[in-house]
């Protein structure tokens, strides 16, 4: 059963702050006429594995800076073990309260790992530092976690998970028995978030209390004891996490009754030659001899590991890298290689891995970013037409239902959903003949996947061809066919029923004989 | 019957990588010592005159003076700043002390007369407020350094023009010529000032937790400031040093000439952009060691040296000193194998 609350209501009363590792009442934060928390509350018991989830702009964000003294509440009381928090200044105090690895990451790419670790406190003697020291110290700090790096190494040549473990171990070592991960999963690749649960479970043991953020709900059923949801600034519910299930959080989350569905209905697979035909591609140490076509309206998903060599692969399609062999063709006619142009001009619409790096220009207006690909649509004899163009964006507003002021408003103030739908809204802007989306939901909530999943309805109905390109199975869930990929070969083909477990395993190298 | 493939290595996973570019890295630091050394055989080869003391030290004084605006433009840079009025401080900042103790008339003084004692303090006072005034701007009201500090320049080389009435001020009192005249051990003093500055640069920046928080901050601001750093204070901080060190670098050159032109300091700012970077100052910031900077303008002092030696014409000394600095800045790309944009 599920226990709703009002917003504002204690779950446990009558309980003194001893107990908990983390009190946070009545916290209310605004930034200009925003509200971004409202008389919420998140109660951390010792020792507990603590999920909190919520849509983007639900207030997290602005949860986790002031659980961890970056921002202060313009209201409400924030206690550790039962103490007040300390004042901002006091930084020292507030990391041996709580640890956090943020979502972007605080590593500084320039410096050493053994620097990074003890950054503005790197160990001296009188006014200078030991570098023999420090870089002894954190060697020792990094074998006591089992890392495999070196304590002299440049941060910059670690692996994002490398990068996050230090950012756990550094956290941790200032002595705190709280730590706050901030969606940690979403750069890691499967066997990536495997570890992390491995060492999160053994902090546990260790007593250490965990508040976890992330969008995937299974991950949440996987590794944590309670579930807080939050909704549009608003505390909504803590409960165990036993006692929810999937579709329970979702509505709890979306505050609409029943199933998101992911699926995204019946196939609009059409009879006809091939719209995408993909011939023999091969780029050097990333992929080798991929060869499928698909069929137009057919979804077809590619999946595999970070070393699967899937992403290179499309970007491959849509000419943001050259193969060194072989043929992409668009409904028969073969597209220039490596070049973005000639892909656009052959028909083909992408959403790119990163939306911050390559999906868009943060300081321009949603209009100006949804029609960059598509200038002759809104401009005559070579002059855009800002009439045009703001029609066109309001059009794309209202399909992908952007929540957005207007199409002059600025991508980078949108949220993280909100920018995702701008970049899926560029893909599609010109009716492209073939659709290629890598991570089209990452760090999306699950009511604007849902809405990113109708859209790609809408293109495949219209005949294109659709390729989905990710290592999340929510993502594949519209895909009429999978393909996965182990070391930039196709191992394994699975038809629309595939079970998880089948492609989990197929993915980790794991083939039935 | 399950079978394990071979194992995929994740993203890389946790297994250990190896990690060649990592003595690399260090050894960028003296990646301008065998260039160096390419030069003064050159140089000895061209000219006996080149290697004997009176030269070498010739070298080093005349770099003396802008290896200061080296070094303060490579703290900057390292905290991921830049700071253009730099060279219009050099000018300035002694400008206005000359101007206040000299007398009116054929010196070109106010006519305040201040006791001559109190040059040093002004011209330091002057690159203080030089460094707080910039900083002001750009930490505390967010402006962009780039504009600011070269509004700063502009600025500070009109105010110059306008006390000077673009004239030189001669007759300087003597605690502004000590600097520039003297010899301390059998060398010119400002050759020892130089160095022992660039020492304690490299102690600070090296060795120190104010002088790493500059890399920290100039590598990953945002994240300094997670981690405890104060970054406002410590890139105003910076911008007050290397102000500071624009005014002794002032004082130094205005007692080696035993004068202040209206023009002085004109056109160093590039040569300092350009030792910095060659000497492996990142332009973005937080890569870069105090050694390395003290390498590259001392390259390019040799260069010069080895050119008038050779008897090249003075009226195309500025043509190679260019075609030089942008050669130099290409060697150092191909060599760092590093985009200088980042």
């Amino acid at each position: 059963m599920m226990q709703t609350q009002k917003p504002g209501d204690r779950i446990f009363p009558d309980q003194t702050g001893e107990r908990y590792t983390l009190r946070a009442q009545n916290v209310t934060k605004r930034y200009g006429a925003t509200v971004a928390l409202n008389d919420a509350h998140l109660e951390v018991k010792k020792g507990e594995s603590h999920a909190l989830v919520g849509r983007n702009g639900a207030g997290k964000s602005t949860l986790v800076s002031i659980l961890t003294g970056l921002a202060s509440p313009d209201q409400g009381i924030v206690e550790f073990s039962g103490q007040i928090a300390p004042p901002l200044t006091d930084r020292e105090e507030w990391r041996r309260k709580v640890a956090c690895v943020y979502q972007k990451s605080t590593i500084i790419p320039t410096l050493s790992v053994a620097e990074n670790l003890y950054l503005n406190r790197q160990q001296r003697s009188g006014p200078t530092i030991s570098w023999r020291r420090m870089r002894r110290e954190a060697q020792e700090l990094l074998d006591s976690w089992s890392l495999p790096v070196k304590a002299a190494d440049l941060a910059d040549t670690l692996t994002v998970e490398q990068r996050q473990m230090v950012e756990i171990a550094r956290a941790l070592s200032f002595g705190a028995d709280f730590i706050i991960l901030d969606e940690p999963t979403a750069q890691l690749d499967g066997k990536g978030i495997d570890r992390l649960f491995t060492r999160m479970r053994a902090l546990q043991e260790g007593d250490i209390s965990t508040l976890f953020i992330s969008h995937h709900l299974a991950e949440i059923f996987e590794i944590c004891d309670t579930v807080t949801v939050f909704r549009d600034a608003r505390h909504i519910l803590t409960a165990p996490v036993a006692s929810m299930n999937h579709d329970e959080l979702v509505s709890a989350m979306t505050g609409e009754q029943g199933k998101v569905d992911l699926r995204g209905g019946a196939s609009t697979i059409r009879e006809g030659a091939p719209v995408l035909t993909v011939d023999k591609l091969s780029l050097d140490g990333l992929y080798d001899g991929v060869s499928f076509d698909v069929a137009p309206g057919e979804v077809l998903g590619v999946t595999g590991s970070g070393s699967s060599g899937r992403i290179a692969l499309a970007e491959s399609i849509a000419g943001l890298r050259k193969p060194s062999s072989g043929t992409v063709q668009v409904a028969g006619q073969a597209v220039k290689p490596g070049s973005v142009p000639d892909a656009l001009r052959a028909g083909i619409g992408f959403v790119p891995r990163d939306r911050h790096h390559e999906g868009l220009v943060e300081g321009l207006s949603l209009a100006e970013n949804i029609t960059m690909t598509v200038p002759s649509r809104i401009s005559r004899h070579g002059i855009i037409s800002n009439k045009r163009r703001d029609a066109f964006a309001q059009r794309m507003i209202d399909e992908l239902s952007i929540r957005a002021s207007g199409p002059e408003q600025v991508v980078g103030s949108l949220s993280g959903g909100n920018q995702q739908k701008v970049v899926m809204g560029r893909a599609i802007a010109d009716r492209p003949k073939a659709l290629v989306l890598m991570h089209p939901t990452a760090g999306v909530d699950v009511r604007s996947k849902a809405t990113l999943l109708e859209s790609i309805n809408s293109v495949r109905s219209d005949g294109a061809a659709v390729l989905i390109v990710s290592d999340e199975l929510d993502d594949l869930r519209p895909c009429d066919r999978l393909i996965v990929m182990v070391h930039g070969r196709i191992v394994k083909e699975f038809n629309r029923d595939w079970a998880d477990a089948d492609v989990v395993a197929a993915t980790e190298g794991i083939t039935e004989q | 019957m399950t079978q394990l493939q071979t194992a995929p290595a994740g993203t890389g996973g946790l297994d250990p990588r190896p990690r060649r570019h990592l003595q690399i890295a260090r050894l960028r630091d003296l990646a301008l010592i065998p260039a160096l050394i390419l030069v003064c055989a050159l140089g000895a080869i061209i000219s006996p005159v080149f290697l004997s003391p009176q030269n070498l030290i010739n070298i080093l004084q005349q770099q003396s003076e802008i290896s200061l605006v080296v070094l303060g433009q490579a703290i900057v840079m390292i905290a991921g700043r830049m700071d253009l009025s730099l060279e219009s401080t050099v000018g300035l900042a002694p400008g206005l002390a000359a101007w206040l103790i000299l007398p009116s008339g054929l010196a070109h003084g106010l006519g305040a007369e201040l006791p001559g004692w109190l040059a040093v303090p002004i011209t330091l006072l002057a690159g203080l407020i030089v460094g707080l005034l910039n900083g002001l701007l750009i930490v505390r009201f967010r402006l962009n350094g780039f504009i600011v500090t070269l509004g700063m320049l502009i600025t500070l080389r009109g105010l110059l023009n306008g006390i000077s009435g673009g004239q030189t001020f001669f007759g300087l009192p003597e605690s502004m010529t000590y600097l520039g005249s003297t010899r301390w051990l059998g060398a010119p003093a400002e050759i020892w000032v130089s160095l022992i500055l660039f020492a304690s640069g490299i102690f600070v920046l090296g060795y120190t937790r104010v002088g790493r928080s500059l890399y920290a901050i100039g590598g990953n601001a945002a994240a300094a400031k997670a981690g405890g750093i104060r970054v406002d204070r410590t890139v105003w901080v910076a911008l007050i040093v290397a102000s500071l060190l624009a005014a002794v670098a002032g004082i130094m050159l205005a007692g080696r000439l035993g004068s202040v032109a209206a023009v002085s300091g004109n056109g160093w700012i590039f040569t300092v952009f350009a030792a910095a970077v060659i000497g492996g100052i990142s332009l973005n910031g937080g890569r870069g060691t105090i050694f390395g900077a003290f390498t590259g303008i001392l390259l390019l002092f040799t260069v010069q040296n080895v050119l008038t030696l050779a008897g090249v014409s003075a009226s195309w000394i500025n043509f190679l000193n260019g075609a030089i600095i942008l050669g130099a800045l290409v060697i150092s790309r191909l060599a760092s194998g590093k985009d200088q944009n980042d």
